[in-house]
């Protein structure tokens, strides 16, 4: 086990150590010139090799490399082009609105996605399998910023005019500020990440309980006359859940994508609204210090699925 | 194929000598019949087709409705408060933020999401085949690199990278189309090299290999049309991610620039005046829902077309 938990570490470094190769030829050796960029275009010359002196530009690629690498390694992310603000504290302030949305989302997709699959699972071909199906269907072909919008515009905007007004607009509100009006803030941007990947967890569930209802020791519960609420949630699901902890490891890349979407479209200041900002400013220590953030975090997160997994089901570990 | 199996070869079915009616038909044919049969695939290709239509002919839209693509209507097109006005007689679909036809700036967004689809989709698969194929039947030191480079392509935040790279090159087509077989060849890659993993150790491979056939060979004839069915399907299963992709980045401003007329722009413009012009975000993602869901639905059909036991499995990981 230890054997195994160390390989996956040290491939996960492998990966990191690549992605920061990539960020840095990707943003600092290919033909584009950061200094140029601060300056602005009508800059003179002298200008510009002062401000390229300033960020140690002008040494070679390998020693840049490696005061990059070492600032990483301290957390260091460097400073704004822009407002001066250090990366490091810009992304802090903004990860807990990215938090907010991506952990209740989480929660909330696994809620329905889970018992939706089951429910068909229990009874294929019954109307509640079917309407599980149309479910899956509609949530893996809605584009996530489309149904964010549909739920802005319907739950929000026709309801208030209705008179209801349930479901804010836009904005964040601190948890420790009003957990009620936090709640409420989320719930439309939660709903708006949460649908697409629930369509895939009731996929993925409804196939992986088949399976498992079919088993012969599922039969012998059946038949020592245990309840069916008991057979399927605690002798069935148990074993269906597995496969589905590998999927939640895939599905971190993908929230973090849905988060830049659902950020932009609900007004948060989180995390994703400020690449897509810092990418429209062409403020370049942010979008990297952004970017290498998610991969770390993704990179983790698949670490721990695997590792897990291999809790969960020895016969991976062998391989 | 190579190995054609003549009809009249004898097989291990103890059923007897087949009725003298039965055709013979090769699996291809099966499958084609079992999609005839389909209603859903059928439809699907229907709702595909007319957006094709709709594409090719959008100059043709712009002609009849009199309103060239880029023509802003100041005067028809907006309220006096320069609100844009909705669905009428002479903007069926009502007019955008600048007084432009929604109907034909749809007609002609259609053009990119399938150009931008179709493209990615094609390059998508080609670029997986190739490296599945590669790391499949090599092995090796070339297997345990390629693979690497899947797992780690697969495990990156790909939204946040396609932004991040689009800041380096400027938004474009060309850009968006590459940036979006960047991340989707890894999926098609990592299925071809499963299967190719397993069609290597069959006894058609070896007789080849012990008549002398390079590996290259090999690799071209011999295994690559035994996975052509789930390169097809995976092709299909990509359009409509590619689609979305696009629209995802054109809605964040990071997509095809304007004043190109695209689905995920025209969202983008919507979304900052839905509480006004509804239309505005109601037939783009109307036409995107329908288009994707077309794509997804028969891409599935295809599916259990090739193979009705369920290439599905092949979806999971591990």
């Amino acid at each position: 086990m230890s054997r195994f938990i160390a390989r996956r570490v040290l491939s996960a470094l492998l990966t990191l150590f690549a992605i920061s190769v990539l960020i840095f030829v990707l943003f600092y050796v290919v033909p584009n010139n950061p200094a140029r960029t601060i300056a602005g275009p009508q800059a003179k010359l002298e200008v510009v090799e002062q401000i390229q002196r300033r960020l140690g530009l002008d040494r070679p690629i390998l020693e840049r490399y490696l005061k990059f690498a070492k600032g990483l390694l301290h957390g260091d992310l460097g400073y704004s082009y822009f407002n001066q603000r250090s990366v490091r504290e810009t992304i802090l302030t903004r990860l807990p609105v990215t938090a907010s949305v991506a952990l209740g989302a989480s929660v909330m997709w696994m809620l329905v996605g889970i018992p939706i699959g089951v429910a068909s699972a229990k009874r294929p071909g019954s109307w509640r399998d079917r309407v599980g199906t149309v479910f899956v269907l509609i949530g893996l072909s809605f584009p996530p910023f489309v149904f964010g919008l549909l739920l802005l515009y319907f739950l929000y905007f026709r309801l208030t005019l209705l008179g209801i007004e349930w479901f804010p607009a836009a904005g964040y509100v601190g948890l420790t500020d009003d957990p009620f009006q936090w709640a409420r803030h989320m719930i439309l941007p939660w709903i708006s990440v949460a649908f697409l990947t629930a369509a895939t967890y009731a996929r993925l569930t409804r196939g992986q309980m088949l399976e498992v209802l079919g088993e012969d020791y599922i039969r012998t519960a059946r038949a020592k006359g245990l309840s069916e609420r008991r057979v399927v949630y605690r002798h069935g699901l148990r074993s269906a859940i597995t496969p589905l902890f590998t999927q939640f490891g895939l599905d971190v890349a993908i929230l973090l994508g849905g988060l830049v979407v659902t950020e932009q479209i609900f007004g948060l200041p989180g995390i994703g609204k400020l690449a897509v900002d810092s990418v429209t400013k062409n403020d370049q220590p942010v979008v990297i210090g952004v970017v290498l953030l998610a991969a770390l975090f993704v990179v983790v997160a698949n670490v721990v699925v695997d590792v897990g997994y291999a809790f969960l089901d020895a016969r991976v570990r062998v391989d | 194929m190579t190995l054609h199996v003549p009809d009249e070869m004898p097989t291990d079915d103890p059923g007897g000598p087949v009725a003298a009616t039965t055709t013979a038909r090769t699996p291809r044919q099966l499958a084609m019949a079992r999609l005839r049969r389909d209603r859903v695939a059928m439809i699907s290709v229907a709702v595909i087709v007319g957006f094709v239509l709709l594409a090719i002919f959008a100059p043709l839209v712009a002609h009849f409705t009199g309103h060239p693509v880029n023509e802003q209507y100041r005067q028809l097109g907006l309220t006096p408060e320069g609100l844009p006005r909705g669905p009428s007689h002479t903007f069926l679909l009502g007019a955008d933020q600048l007084g432009r036809d929604l109907l034909v700036r749809l007609a002609y967004g259609a053009r990119i999401s399938l150009l931008v689809g179709a493209a990615a989709a094609v390059a998508s698969v080609g670029l997986g085949s190739l490296v599945g194929l590669a790391a499949g039947y090599m092995g090796g030191w070339t297997d345990r690199i390629l693979s690497w480079l899947i797992d780690s392509t697969l495990s990156l935040p790909f939204l946040l990278f396609a932004v991040s790279l689009v800041s380096l090159t400027g938004p474009g087509l060309g850009v968006t189309i590459g940036v979006i077989v960047l991340f989707s060849w890894c999926p098609v890659a990592r299925v071809i090299r499963g299967q190719v993993l397993s069609l290597r150790e069959r006894e058609f491979v070896e007789a080849a290999r012990s008549l002398g056939a390079s590996r290259r060979r090999i690799m071209a004839v011999d295994i690559l049309p035994n996975v052509v069915a789930p390169i097809i399907v995976y092709g299909t299963l990509l359009v409509p991610q590619a689609i979305v992709f696009e629209a995802t980045l054109s809605f964040l401003g990071l997509g095809v620039p304007p004043p190109s007329a695209t689905w995920g722009t025209m969202l983008g413009d919507g979304a900052k005046l839905y509480r006004v012009a509804w239309w505005l975000v109601l037939f783009p993602s109307a036409a995107l829902l329908f288009l994707t869901l077309a794509f997804n639905l028969f891409g599935d059909s295809l599916r259990d077309a090739f193979d009705p036991r369920g290439l599905t499995r092949l979806r999971r990981r591990k």
